[in-house]
């Protein structure tokens, strides 16, 4: 299993050739409160940089964009049900959806998870 | 994720240290760094309708106008009725442009010889800039620069300030004094922005921290940021000028009829009164109006109103989550034949439909302290 990270403050963690995608905890601190989650639902296409889902805040709407390419598996119903699960874990029980990666070389260019908090420290 | 915020030159709050110390995110804000939350909106919000929030409201401008007849004087460019307004009671009035159409809304209070007026601080300059312009040139315009502005609001307000500013409690709603606290002169009517009962307290700005330290040493007490402000305000079906009213805007349109009286309305002779006066004969063509929405994604302002039929019948102006209702809760305008309580429309925001309904504000109840009342 590998976990990589976009300069969008998504997540990515990989297992064999399924990608579970969610927000970093610095974009929901940066966010504030959740009150709305959408996600994609099981069979749609993304291709990476692609609004893949929608996160709103109190204060503003944001997409979250898929970070790699793939064919969803599943959306995260219990973010949709329960958006502040985005706040309270962010890293876990709030991730967004499943994919199947079309192509793994696509995490090549991510960054790892000591180099993605070290960047975080210089925003 | 997406969206960034840029840094620009920016003023600071006399109570800018205050508010970092305190672990304040600071946005930029009406030409200020000010502090949009502290430990989250939704926690900020809900602590204010249930005990009290001080929140500090420095960027507005407070202004000190003297001269003759300054309350006739007034009245040329605003529709309250000054003559009749009595010493150290605040009224809601409007600054207008010749076409009617609103300058800024704001707070006006005689107090003695002078009126004392508090404007929203994005348009402050503008504001006294029209002043300057329209009032006799004998007239001096007193900007208060080195006066803090703070607010005290919730249903605990009264009792945490009665224990700094013994009598403050015997003020009722829209009520206004002067006190003395530890040698300084300050200002407080009872009065706000958020529905609840709370007072707004002028006050030097080099006491302003003591003053801020000496309310949140109270348990009931939490700092507020601008984000709850605004939630705050909107359940309250207030209106925040810049987004629900503006140049555009009269005060029939929004729905601010109260703030003109039998007399102004009979004689006029204030700017735009033509135009205004004959939107109370005809109706306006537009109305502000309060929208429910369907499930649980905020829309928000820029959205479209459509009609059955998909024609664009209005705009919103401000929307987002009420922390109180658990549910998106909108503010806009909407053709007059379709503002009834009640009527079903829809809005359609990034190309998304929503099922709203016309709903009547406040949102949320106000819970005002007006004397006399049970």
């Amino acid at each position: 299993m590998s976990l990589y990270f976009t300069k969008e403050h998504e997540w990515i963690r990989v297992e064999g050739d399924t990608a579970t995608v969610g927000i970093s905890n610095h974009a929901q601190e940066a966010l504030g409160d959740i009150v709305f989650v959408e996600v994609p639902e099981g069979g749609r296409r993304v291709s990476k940089g692609q609004e893949a889902a929608v996160v709103e805040s109190v204060k503003a709407a944001s997409d979250v964009y898929a970070p790699v390419s793939g064919e969803v598996t599943e959306g995260n119903q219990a973010v949709a049900d329960d958006p502040s699960l985005v706040n309270s874990d962010p890293e876990g029980q709030g991730w967004f959806f499943k994919l199947k990666l079309d192509n793994p070389g696509e995490l090549d260019g991510l960054m790892d998870e000591a180099a993605y908090r070290d960047w975080c420290k210089t925003l | 994720m997406s969206g960034e915020v840029n840094s620009e030159t920016l003023d600071k709050l006399p109570l800018d240290a205050w508010h970092r110390e305190r672990g304040a995110r600071m946005v930029p804000f009406a030409g200020y760094e000010m502090p949009v939350q502290y430990e989250g909106i939704i926690a900020e919000h809900v602590w204010t309708r249930t005990n009290a929030g001080l929140f500090d409201v420095s960027h507005m401008g407070q202004l000190l106008i003297h001269g003759t007849a300054v309350d006739q004087e007034l009245e040329k460019l605003m529709p309250g009725d000054f003559r009749a307004a009595k010493d150290l009671k605040p009224k809601y009035s409007l600054l207008l442009d010749d076409s009617g159409g609103i300058i800024d809304d704001l707070m006006a209070t005689r107090r003695g010889d002078d009126f004392y007026i508090v404007v929203n601080g994005a348009t402050k300059h503008g504001d006294i800039h029209y002043l300057k312009t329209r009032l006799p040139d004998d007239f001096i315009i007193d900007y208060m620069k080195g006066q803090a502005l703070l607010a005290l609001q919730g249903p605990r307000a009264a009792e945490v300030l009665e224990t700094i500013i013994a009598g403050v409690s015997e003020l009722g709603f829209m009520e206004g004094r002067p006190f003395p606290w530890q040698g300084h002169g300050l200002w407080i009517s009872r009065s706000g922005y958020t529905g609840e009962d709370g007072f707004e307290i002028s006050v030097p700005a080099s006491a302003a921290a003591d003053l801020a330290d000496a309310m949140t040493a109270h348990e009931a007490v939490k700092p507020i940021g601008l984000g709850a402000r605004d939630s705050l305000r909107l359940e309250a079906g207030l209106p925040l000028y810049g987004h629900d009213l503006d140049h555009r805007t009269t005060p029939v349109m929004a729905a601010l009829n109260f703030a003109i009286n039998k007399r102004r309305r009979a004689e006029g002779g204030f700017a735009g009164s033509d135009r205004i006066l004959a939107e109370f004969e005809n109706g306006p063509a537009e109305l502000r109006v309060g929208f429910e929405i369907e499930g649980r994604q905020p829309v928000r302002e820029g959205a479209l109103v459509l009609d059955g039929e998909g024609n664009e019948v209005g705009k919103i102006t401000s929307g987002g989550f009420s922390p109180s209702l658990q549910r998106p809760i909108a503010m806009g305008y909407v053709a007059a034949p379709l503002a009834e309580v009640g009527t079903s429309l829809k809005l359609e925001q990034r190309g998304k439909l929503f099922e709203a309904r016309v709903a009547a504000m406040p949102f949320v109840p106000h819970r005002y302290h007006r004397k006399g009342a049970a």
